[in-house]
């Protein structure tokens, strides 16, 4: 980790004091003589998931050598840096010129006033080539005022990912385009095909970005939805609760065992060991399973995320770089955005690092890209047909009062969906009915709607 | 550190020594001064953060939406007070240390007692006996979580299927410990911890005990069971004491087993975790701060009354004695 501390104003200040000026000037300029060049470095606050940690590795070598600017990186766990971000961009500090927000705070810091809208040096920067980006995610970083406030460095979806050797071994025919009935009863067929194998692996530890991701558009395409256009609560609704009923039914009877514990990193555990016939998650995980060294590589099948009443249910997810609006070094800034989201970037990684190691999933030409699609042949094309497919304004078949697909665009969510969450895994584990999780869970949405009716 | 612990002592002792010397004011100030740093180091680093939690806690302050930031006196503590999620965190709480702390203390007495014989290796037992203590909280957590509880591949579940194999079972039951019961398995993983511990205090109090006393005994007829009951144990009061104390103060606050093998889940996040989703999750830095403060009340309370009740349960068995 590099914790940068922040320049130093000690030499301004002391300017003063006339007395002692001379005296320590000359001191700290001894002393502060590696942070003369200061004054023209960025500071990035960056989320430590692997491929930031390749870009801090990639930057000297490259982006300061082409354009002299030093980028200083302050890397940190996820809430962490959205803690960090919230504390120095409320205040403005401008502490920070950049730094990594997600498509779920977009929106609400954006009405904060809290960044710097992209729109004027994307129209200059002709190279950068917005329209290259994927269309859901730039309407994802676009606030309710019509700007686009932060550029992806990538992006993910959710899909149904299933062991095509299993199948054929049973005789069983996964859809092109599942519904979610279909994908419960092959779960069924698929339960036990392998010694201590099961159906289907879904999340279900507590967390509004682990339960509540694949819940959340399990409810958006069977009718459901966390608030009405005018704030309702919709909890306890039936579409809500029949999706929910499905979700728990299905992970309880065909689902990973110790369901109420399993997130992301269980399911992919599982996955790889063969515990798991089928996987709904996050593309993401398609690279680890198709990794040199995953013992299932090349025997996975790659479907769009089920549905039911919708035409799509994949979600969107994306980390991206927002600059904060206090930044004095703006355009120096957008240089580092434009670099590191660019086209040429992701050709960098693929020579120098992998081509599997790309940030992918926020730029036409990556599927486009041959050297690209051969190292993700098996998951290119519907990875990108699942962002393309993904609307994060219209997710379910009723108006959304806020945008987001697998949350609610509100700072209230972390807190909301993290307690609902609580309440599904008691479900999960068979502590609680799901009536009850959600009658709880209904009176937890209420107080919040409550404040914005 | 322990410099300027010293420090501040002799500063405080020459503050309790100037009332006698009343007129030597300038001269005592220049014997104080020396010090001052230490003690305003000593301040800075630990009373100020707590000072500071204290005003946060009496503002109502949502991290997304600084602008309505504003001084509400008293109310977070009422919200901490009555909000259910909050009082049942309290309970959770109260139950996790009660139990941890007394299920290792009697283990690691058990231990404590079997260790204090002389035999074969006891050092390297000894060694292996600490080691859990040694490990790094949440690895901790995360060899119970995976290793052992996890029923798809974990070690629990695969020695019993091993068992079950030996007289012919091929299809085994396989329990998910954690959801069945989570309290229990988060206790389970602490008390593997601490026990060590328990175990560490408890021996040292038995190393120091007097072996005439026990022989004294011994010829006077007392079987081991009483040696143990009158002798042994009236002896391991004051250490007794401090296991359960120090016990208590880092079970209160611990987090890292409840946010590896639960996060929060199935009715077990306790106080600090509550503390933790309040603050990363809901971003209520005052509500966060009051409940903060809450915890070190309540904290040190428990450390109080449980020095009193224990202190005065020995004691009168000692009288009765």
């Amino acid at each position: 980790m590099t914790l940068r501390q922040r320049p130093s104003r000690i030499p301004v200040r002391l300017g003063a004091v006339a007395a002692v000026a001379a005296l320590l000037a000359g001191c700290a300029g001894a002393g502060g003589g590696g942070t003369s060049g200061d004054g023209e470095a960025l500071n990035v606050l960056m989320v430590n998931n692997p491929q930031m940690v390749q870009l801090q590795k990639l930057t000297a070598d490259h982006f300061t050598r082409s354009t002299g600017i030093e980028v200083h990186f302050t890397v940190l766990p996820e809430n962490e840096v959205r803690d960090k971000i919230s504390q120095d961009f409320s205040n403005q500090a401008g502490q920070y010129d950049i730094a990594t927000i997600s498509n779920y705070e977009v929106p609400f810091y954006a009405k904060n006033g809290w960044l710097h809208p992209l729109d004027p040096y994307v129209a200059k920067d002709k190279a950068f080539d917005q329209d290259d980006i994927l269309e859901p995610l730039s309407e994802s970083l676009t606030a309710a005022d019509g700007k686009l406030y932060a550029e992806p460095f990538y992006g993910e979806s959710s899909f149904l990912m299933y062991r095509k050797d299993v199948f054929a071994a049973k005789g069983l025919t996964m859809p092109p385009k599942p519904t979610w009935q279909q994908v419960a009863d092959l779960a069924a067929k698929a339960d036990g095909a392998e010694k201590g194998m099961k159906g289907i692996c879904l999340r279900g530890l507590p967390g509004w970005g682990e339960v509540m991701a694949p819940l959340t558009t399990v409810v958006n395409t069977m009718g459901g939805t966390w608030f009405t256009k005018d704030w309702k609560a919709q909890l306890t609704s039936p579409e809500f609760t029949r999706a929910t009923e499905f979700y728990v039914r299905l992970v309880r009877e065909h689902g990973e065992a110790g369901a109420a514990q399993s997130g992301y990193a269980e399911c992919l555990n599982n996955m790889t060991q063969g515990k798991s016939a089928m996987w709904y998650d996050a593309t993401a995980g398609a690279g680890s399973l198709e990794a040199a060294n995953s013992p299932v590589k090349g025997r996975i099948g790659y479907v769009p995320a089920p549905v039911d009443r919708t035409e799509s249910s994949g979600w969107l997810y994306t980390w991206a770089f927002g600059m904060q609006k206090a930044s004095k070094k703006a355009d120096n800034a957008w240089k580092f955005i434009s670099w590191a989201s660019g086209k040429e970037y992701e050709k960098l990684v693929g020579k120098q690092v992998g081509w599997s190691d790309v940030p992918a999933g926020k730029r036409s030409s990556t599927y486009a890209d041959p050297e690209y699609r051969q190292a993700a042949a098996a998951f290119a094309d519907v990875t990108k047909q699942a962002i393309d497919a993904a609307d994060p304004v219209n997710p379910g078949v009723q108006p959304r009062p806020a945008a987001g697909i697998q949350f609610v665009g509100i700072p209230e969510f972390t807190d909301l969906g993290t307690k609902v969450s609580q309440e599904i895994s008691a479900a999960i584990a068979g502590r609680k009915s799901v009536p009850e999780a959600l009658a709880a869970s209904q009176k937890l949405a209420e107080k919040v709607a409550e404040e914005y009716r | 550190m322990s410099t300027s612990v010293g420090t501040a002592a002799k500063v405080s002792s020459a503050r309790a020594a100037a009332p006698v010397r009343p007129r030597g004011g300038l001269r005592a100030w220049a014997t104080r001064a020396p010090l001052l740093p230490a003690l305003v180091f000593l301040v800075a680093v630990t009373q100020l953060p707590f000072v500071a939690t204290l005003v946060i806690s009496l503002f109502d302050w949502n991290s997304y939406d600084p602008d309505a930031r504003r001084f509400t006196g008293l109310s977070n503590y009422a919200t901490v007070v009555t909000d259910p999620a909050l009082q049942e965190s309290v309970l959770t709480t109260m139950l996790l240390t009660a139990s941890v702390v007394i299920v290792s203390v009697v283990l690691g007495l058990g231990l404590a007692l079997l260790l204090d014989r002389a035999f074969f290796g006891r050092g390297f037992v000894r060694t292996l006996l600490i080691t859990p203590f040694l490990l790094v909280p949440v690895s901790a957590a995360l060899l119970w979580k995976h290793v052992l509880y996890n029923p798809e591949y974990g070690l629990l579940n695969g020695a019993w299927a091993w068992v079950a194999g030996l007289f012919g079972d091929t299809d085994p039951a396989q329990p998910d410990w954690i959801s069945g019961m989570p309290l229990v398995a988060v206790e389970a993983a602490l008390v593997w911890q601490w026990t060590p511990f328990m175990m560490l205090i408890l021996l040292a109090g038995l190393q120091s005990r007097p072996g005439e006393m026990v022989e004294a005994a011994r010829l006077d007829g007392a079987n081991s069971l009483q040696i143990f009951r009158y002798l042994t144990l009236p002896h391991l009061r004051r250490y007794l004491e401090l296991g359960v104390l120090l016990g208590s103060i880092y079970i209160v606050q611990h987090f890292d087993a409840v946010f590896t093998i639960t996060s929060g889940g199935l009715g077990t996040a306790n106080l600090p975790y509550t503390i933790y989703q309040t603050f990363y999750k809901a971003h209520e830095y005052g509500l966060a701060s009051a409940a903060g403060v809450v915890v070190v009340i309540g904290t040190m309370v428990l450390a109080t009354f449980a020095l009193r009740v224990v202190s005065s349960l020995f004691r009168e068995e000692a009288n009765r004695a």
